[in-house]
């Protein structure tokens, strides 16, 4: 080993960061805790799904109670994504387009849920449809079911994720400013047509990115869905709700062969996330 | 900020339509069904809602959620600072790959993220297994709940700190270099403060998910009631027993809870701002 030339930019380098043996210790730190508690239970998901071979794994999805369980997610997921989509663009035009009094809260409100317990967030429908719930016997009167049926799952669902589009959508609007809608209405556009041909084609990526995490968190709600849920084996049980009762029925391989197919559904999340970062950041304007 | 709420400043259609749209959608998803759950706790006397509040298992659970979603708050603070060190200040094999994977306890579900902290912690598990043979056991006990809450929390103080040290100006640091600070002086006297409101943040936002965590905390848990037994899961239980008035009063401590953890953050986002004007 030769001695390590010392020049002045050297010199300077070197007081602009840590120590080698620093350096190193903080990285594997960094790397071990990512490793230990992020990456070791993602590969725990697919060995204990796969430990009884792939026989045993696809004979568990195929179960019909499995297979009920995915159609009621997608068809949840469908619903609550497609009403928080169409919602979300409408508020996200009307608080980024516009200037008015109380912007700020309205922001915040929408931002509730993020911080409500997903338990809560299905209590709150349990007290107003349930038997002792402010509609419950209204309801019962007229037959109509929501708790413990889809109608119930998707609302909680709906719930969870009402902030996802509009939060995505909103500073992504603003930053884009008015002047091109402007154009547009002032050569004769209709308000529909400058959505669709001006404001749209703008924020597309940004559409799909909050479609994508709306998306994923509608797929895996748990506590919210489980509170209105029900459990009724083989019409209201979304895959999560499966994953729990075959996990405390001692069905192991079952439970991790639903659990592997949400967590792909993760992982495939988070590579197309990546990607259409990529695809935001180079859509900002130079200087931003 | 406003021309005193006339509302329009450009020549945009569709306001009104937009407007009405979005506060009838907020109302009945989210704000009446929050307004019920409060209108709820008001059926309870006062009396009633002190004596649900403190019996022992509602104290205790309380205890339990909000002391352990602290301390793993902690562990997120510290943990969370380092990692954003080595994913922006330096270069390692993987790093763009550990960057990405940075997000998974917020994309994975819940319940999945319950059983497979379960399976890795159980005691024949991958990490069970040596630490048993420590004579430390992490699942059904106490620490598992603390495990799962430092998994779900670890992404928010990463990412919200990240972008803070990627936009902090090098210049200051080469002034603080050159003017003789040696690199340890530079990173707690001039680097460090700054990430504080940042800091402060992701640890507050860590704090509220951890507090109301429920998915990926009761399966590793144990579920004792007085020992290991959540908030959210008692809530859960109170409800299976048509006890409607205990769940209620429950959710309303934690409700209030998180309303003002996110008022403290926002807060937190201002004195940031205020103290590093835009660039």
């Amino acid at each position: 080993m030769s001695q390590p030339k010392i020049s002045p930019s050297t010199a300077r380098e070197d007081l602009r960061t840590e120590p080698q043996v620093i350096r190193i210790v903080i990285i594997a730190i960094a790397v071990t805790f990512l490793t230990v508690f992020v990456v070791l239970p993602l590969v725990v998901v697919f060995a204990q799904a796969f430990s009884k071979g792939i026989g045993a794994y696809f004979a568990a999805l195929s179960d019909p109670e499995a297979l009920s369980a995915i159609r009621l997610t997608l068809m949840v997921a469908a619903i609550s994504v497609g009403l928080n989509l169409v919602f979300g663009v409408i508020a996200a035009w009307a608080i980024a387009k516009f200037d008015f009094r109380g912007k700020t809260l309205l922001i915040s409100l929408i931002d509730l849920p993020f911080s409500v317990s997903p338990v809560i967030s299905g209590l709150v429908f349990v007290l107003l449809f349930g038997a002792q719930g402010f509609l419950g016997p209204w309801l019962q009167a007229n037959d109509v079911h929501i708790l413990f049926a889809v109608p119930g799952i998707a609302l909680a669902t709906i719930f969870v994720t009402f902030p996802f589009v509009a939060r995505a959508l909103i500073p992504l609007m603003q930053e884009q400013g008015t002047q091109e809608e402007e154009a547009a209405i002032s050569l004769g556009a209709s308000g529909l047509q400058t959505f669709f041909r001006v404001t749209l084609p703008n924020i597309k990526w940004g559409v799909l990115y909050s479609v994508l995490l709306c998306n994923a968190r509608a797929m895996g709600e748990f506590g919210a869905v489980s509170v209105v849920s029900g459990h009724i084996r083989g019409e209201t049980n979304t895959m999560p709700l499966l994953v729990e009762i075959l996990y405390n029925e001692y069905q192991f391989v079952a439970a991790f062969a639903i659990a592997s197919l949400l967590a792909m559904l993760a992982l495939i999340t988070l590579v197309a996330k990546t990607i259409l970062e990529r695809h935001l950041d180079e859509g900002r304007l130079p200087g931003d | 900020m406003n021309n005193g709420g006339a509302g329009r400043r450009n020549t945009l259609p569709g306001f009104g339509l937009t407007m009405g749209l979005t506060l009838t959608w907020l109302s009945v998803i989210i704000l009446i069904p929050l307004a019920g759950l409060f209108l709820k706790s008001f059926e309870l006397s006062l009396d009633q809602f002190w004596s649900i509040l403190t019996s022992r298992r509602t104290l205790n659970a309380l205890k339990i959620s909000f002391g352990l979603a602290f301390a793993a708050a902690i562990v997120n603070l510290v943990m969370g600072l380092i990692i954003v060190w080595a994913l922006v200040r330096y270069r390692f094999p993987g790093r763009r790959i550990f960057d990405a994977i940075v997000d998974i306890p917020f994309a994975l579900p819940t319940a999945v993220a319950g059983v497979a902290l379960t399976a890795l912690f159980a005691e024949k598990g991958w990490l069970g297994a040596p630490l048993a043979e420590l004579g430390i056991k992490v699942a059904f006990t106490p620490a598992g709940i603390f495990v799962a809450m430092i998994f779900i929390g670890i992404p928010f103080v990463v990412r919200t700190v990240q972008p803070v040290l990627i936009d902090l100006d090098a210049e200051i640091e080469d002034a603080a270099a050159s003017l003789g600070a040696n690199r340890w002086n530079t990173v707690s006297r001039v680097i460090l403060p700054s990430l504080v409101p940042a800091l402060l943040t992701g640890f507050a936002l860590a704090f509220a998910r951890a507090v109301g965590e429920y998915g990926s905390v009761i399966f590793i848990a144990g579920n004792l009631p007085n020992v290991s037994e959540i908030a959210p899961l008692l809530i859960v239980i109170r409800l299976s027993e048509f006890r409607y008035a205990d769940a209620t009063a429950i959710a309303v401590v934690m409700l209030v809870a998180s309303f003002l953890l996110i008022f403290a953050v926002n807060r937190l986002q201002r004195w940031a701002q205020t103290r590093m004007p835009a660039h």
